[in-house]
């Protein structure tokens, strides 16, 4: 069951670059059930039988390819085939006017979700390292669709990140296979040491996954990557890609390479996040564009995830849980509120035309849907209830009170201030009468799609529970 | 079961009645506003038949666990059912209003929508059965509201929604900090935070004491945001610049009063008034109502539009719900709950009539109000009432609270709270009567100063007079006849004897 996950996305993929351009966009929907389907039913086979794991050609794990399903494995893969099923209907209403860009666009999407699901699945530091590269790869090309000017060049800073990322970690890597001759992830988390080898290995990689996941301060290739691509694709982006590099991040820091950190290391892990929060809040409230207020705005949210680092480590078991639990629903809430914000407001920008801030006025009459949309998600990413990102703050603040970090208390409780001033900048504006556009008229599907996506997002407050449940059917990998 | 569905189904009608709102087109206006009544009407019976399960000793609740260890709690006690009953009788006066008062205006189906929802927010706020569930809906309400105080889009409601975000988002992170302190801290097992859950807080060790004092107030303070305890009060007068049924439903049902029982819940649910006496906390809380309750009277004399004045009125009367809260004994407790309910129904009242005043006759400062008693007699007459209940004057319901206020206050020995009373009594005089004295006595100074609604068979259209005038006969008969056995005064007096003096 587990290789069919990575077969689906690559038998797309190849076919979309094969067939005549007319059939690309007709084998997008069965591609998507097939999908899902797949998706749901590992959910289920793991959450009946347990963690499951399987070898590619029945080559055993150190020479093999082996593949890792457990609980949180699942959920990711359910969270990716969900989005990138919602993101891809928008696509197929959104890219109508685009004729050129929709041809590349189907085949990239399907190599970017192969690539997620291989990522989510690999069991070994060699198959993350390949899973990253076409994930690079497929999302720069993502961003140069356009190929106007500052798409291109926004699309080569991130070229160059991502390639200089994926350097990082690999010399991290090659260090680890020097000194314990295999690179799989049960058997290495059974045998690193906290010597000075894996020590320089760990911050190697870090420095290449932090590149890779835009965080404070290596995140200046992500706002133009971003803000700049189409709205499908900045969805994809936002919600699922950098969520992978951050994915293997803490899959080192709190598995492979438990002992080789410090208690300080992971405190300025932290600190870097809420350089995040700030400098990327800031940034947001600054910007005129609309869409780059989305995009700072992911970077101040991924400023969250790096809380994970101080509150696990080095903390009493219940903390360390509480920061695990928080995280996750944080990555999940983020990725569904992001996404639905990136829809929704590529739906204004469709119907505006461009994405000044200051010419939203009058979109609350017009298009209320796409509206809607942006508000639940950003109730959700200010952290407010109800939402999955209300009860991701809470479980976080639970754990920081438990371990007595004070600081990391004030800066997720104060967070959700400084993101609710800059996501209210729009609704100001949208409440305004006077129209200075005229609005044109959009698909309902594109409005619909948001709308879905930030009803999850809110739903996800109601339903913490399940993929909290789901999660703690570990197979001996994440803690 | 139906019993644990019971607030489900409450919560529903509103919350569905916005969605369903909220899908419909801007032009499906009669589709529109008959759902929205009948969903305003079936919530009325709903709370009406829990009120009667609740008086013969039924337990309505649903609870699932939301996160680990962590409940979402909806139930109906005593309590919740006197805010449920207020918050859904006054859904349906304001919705009409509402109706009549935005005819052809724009964007209605976004701001009923709106409306229902934070209507909804205010029956979970009633219903809410631990503290962690009463957070999520204090936020909703939050939220809900922002729309509503923006609502008319010119440049002068947008920066009061920036004003009212500021105080109300920074008093919601404040209490998100108390209630997550709270349960990490102090009540790891969700017990103490449970509402129905009495007296552990009591059997904590006495080195938490310390601790208990402090996020007593941090709670407060978050709270007291919304319930507009001075200095925190900023939002309110400035958010009069939302339209009329707004400004009835924020000041007599929604986000004042979600604060004012957010007060009530934390002393009596969860501190419980005897262990809140012993801690020491219920003195300076009496202290700083008292103080909100004279500076906003002070407050109120000197302005000179009609809906500020009221709006510091508010500030005002609000308090005295927190005043009452604190007066350790069962009348002052009553006196505090009652006035709820009390001040609800009357200050509505009056914002109806401001309303009436305004969309009728043009009239928004106090001096252009000259002999428009003959020209409104029945909108004058319930602006009357009300402000004579505002004033404490027997038999109208603000006689009932203060006079159980008073003799609270003595109970619990703090004679100086009759100074208090007495104070704000003679400045709420001074600063009712000169209205009143101009609306029957003065005569009128030529034309009105911009006359929309001729009269016609009767002062102004229907849709704005008869929720005013049923309003306005409410205020009486909750006075009248404060001793049956369903009037707000008795059901104070059944909550506070079954459950917070056993």
């Amino acid at each position: 069951m587990i290789p069919i996950l990575l077969i689906i996305p690559l038998a797309f993929a190849i076919l979309s670059l094969l067939l005549p351009r007319k059939w690309t966009r007709t084998i997008v929907i069965p591609g998507l059930i097939l999908q899902l389907g797949a998706a749901l039913i590992l959910c289920l086979t793991i959450y009946t039988e347990g963690p499951q794991d399987y070898a590619l050609g029945d080559w055993q794990a150190p020479l093999g390819i082996s593949l890792l399903a457990d609980g949180f494995t699942v959920t990711l893969l359910a969270l990716t085939a969900l989005i990138a099923a919602l993101c891809a209907i928008y696509a197929l209403f959104f890219l109508e006017r685009y004729n050129r860009e929709q041809f590349y666009f189907w085949p990239l999407f399907w190599f970017l979700l192969a690539s997620l699901n291989g990522i989510w699945l690999a069991a070994d530091l060699f198959n993350l390292y390949v899973g990253l590269e076409l994930l690079g790869l497929s999302a720069v090309g993502m961003v140069a669709l356009t190929s106007e000017r500052p798409a291109l060049k926004a699309a080569l800073d991130y070229l160059y990140a991502a390639l200089f990322g994926s350097l990082a970690y690999l010399a991290g890597v090659a260090l680890i296979y020097g000194a314990y001759g295999t690179l799989a992830i049960p058997q290495l988390s059974e045998m690193v040491a906290g010597n000075i080898t894996t020590q320089v290995a760990v911050a190697l990689m870090s420095v290449g996954l932090l590149l890779k996941t835009a965080i404070f301060p290596l995140h200046f290739w992500l706002p133009p990557a971003h803000g700049g691509a189409l709205a499908p694709v900045s969805a994809l982006l936002s919600a699922l890609v950098v969520k992978a590099s951050f994915y293997i991040l803490a899959l080192i820091w709190l598995d492979v390479g438990a002992l080789a950190v410090t208690v300080s290391a992971a405190q300025l892990m932290g600190a870097l996040g809420a350089g995040a929060i700030l400098w990327g809040s800031w940034n947001a409230f600054k910007t005129p564009q609309v869409k780059m207020l989305v995009a700072y705005s992911t970077v101040a949210q991924l400023g969250y995830l790096m809380m994970l680092f101080p509150l696990a480590i080095g903390v009493s078991e219940a903390a360390a849980t509480m920061a695990w639990q928080g995280t996750i629903l944080h990555l999940l809430a983020h990725a569904f509120a992001k996404a639905a914000m990136f829809l929704s407001v590529g739906t204004l920008v469709l119907a505006i035309g461009h994405g000044r801030i200051a010419d939203l006025g009058g979109v609350s009459q017009h298009m209320p849907m796409a509206l809607f949309a942006f508000g639940l998600s950003a109730v959700s990413l200010m952290g407010l209830p109800p939402s999955g990102g209300f009860n991701a703050k809470w479980l976080l603040l639970q754990s920081a009170i438990q371990s007595g970090q004070w600081h990391w208390f004030v800066v997720i409780a104060g967070g959700g201030l400084l993101t609710a001033a800059y996501v209210f900048r729009i609704f100001r504006v949208s409440f305004t009468e006077t129209v200075r556009h005229e609005i044109q008229a959009t698909h309902p599907m594109l409005q619909l799609s948001a709308l879905l996506l930030a009803f999850i997002a809110i739903g996800l407050g109601f339903a913490s529970e399940w993929p909290l449940r789901l999660m703690d059917l570990t197979g001996g990998g994440t803690p | 079961m139906t019993n644990a569905l019971m607030p489900i189904y409450v919560l529903a009608t509103s919350l569905i009645a916005a969605l369903v709102i909220f899908t419909l087109p801007e032009r499906f206006h009669k589709v529109r506003t008959t759902f929205n009544l009948s969903a305003a009407v079936l919530k009325i019976v709903l709370v009406g038949v829990m009120a009667v399960g609740i008086a013969n000793q039924l337990d309505y609740e649903f609870r699932y666990e939301l996160l680990p260890g962590i409940d979402f709690i909806l139930r109906a006690d005593a309590l919740s059912m006197l805010f449920a009953a207020l918050s859904s009788v006054l859904w349906l006066c304001t919705t009409l209003y509402a109706i009549g008062y935005l005819e052809d205006a724009p964007n209605r189906s976004r701001f009923f929508g709106f409306f229902s929802l934070c209507v909804a927010s205010t029956m979970g706020i009633s219903l809410a059965g631990n503290l962690f569930t009463f957070l999520i809906f204090f936020e909703l309400l939050t939220l809900s509201t922002y729309p509503l105080v923006v609502h008319r889009g010119t440049e002068k409601s947008l920066t009061a929604g920036r004003t009212y975000l500021r105080y109300t988002l920074g008093g919601g992170a404040i209490l998100l900090i108390g209630v997550a302190l709270m349960y990490g801290l102090v009540d790891q097992t969700g017990t103490i935070t449970d509402f129905a859950q009495t007296g552990s807080m009591a059997e904590l060790p006495a080195e938490q004491h310390v601790l208990l004092f402090v996020l007593f107030f941090v709670l407060i303070i978050g709270l007291g945001v919304k319930a507009a305890l001075v200095p925190l009060h900023g939002w309110l007068p400035i958010a009069m610049v939302a339209p009329a049924p707004v400004s009835a439903l924020l000041h007599a049902v929604a986000v004042v009063k979600a604060g004012a029982f957010g007060i009530v819940r934390v002393i009596y649910d969860i501190y419980e008034i005897e262990f809140a006496w012993q801690l020491g906390v219920l003195l300076p809380l009496a202290i700083w109502a008292s103080i909100t309750i004279i500076w906003g009277s002070l407050m109120a004399l000197r302005q000179h539009e009609v809906k500020k004045r009221l709006a510091y009125s508010t500030v005002s009367q609000v308090s005295y719900i927190a005043l009452g809260a604190c007066l350790f004994g069962p009348i002052g407790t009553i006196g505090g709950i009652v006035h709820l309910l009390h001040q609800g129904i009357m200050k509505v009242t009056l914002f109806f009539c401001a309303g009436n005043y305004a969309e009728t006759l043009g009239i928004h400062k106090i001096s252009e109000l000259d002999g428009a008693g003959r020209r409104m007699p029945l909108t004058s007459i319930a602006f009357t009432l009300g402000a004579f209940g505002m004033i404490g004057v027997p038999p109208l319901a603000g006689f009932i609270s203060k006079w159980y206020l008073g003799i609270g206050a003595l109970d619990a020995g703090m004679g100086w709270v009759i100074g208090v009373l007495i104070a704000s009594s003679m400045l709420n005089a001074a600063y009712f009567l000169p209205i009143l004295y101009r609306l029957w006595f003065k005569p009128v100074q030529g034309p009105w100063p911009d006359e929309h609604i001729l009269a016609g068979r009767f002062e102004t259209i229907g849709l704005l007079l008869w929720p005013t005038v049923a309003t306005a006969v409410f205020s009486v008969a909750a006075g009248l006849f404060a001793a049956h056995m369903f009037s707000p005064l008795s059901w104070a007096s059944l909550i506070t004897y079954r459950e917070y003096l056993p």
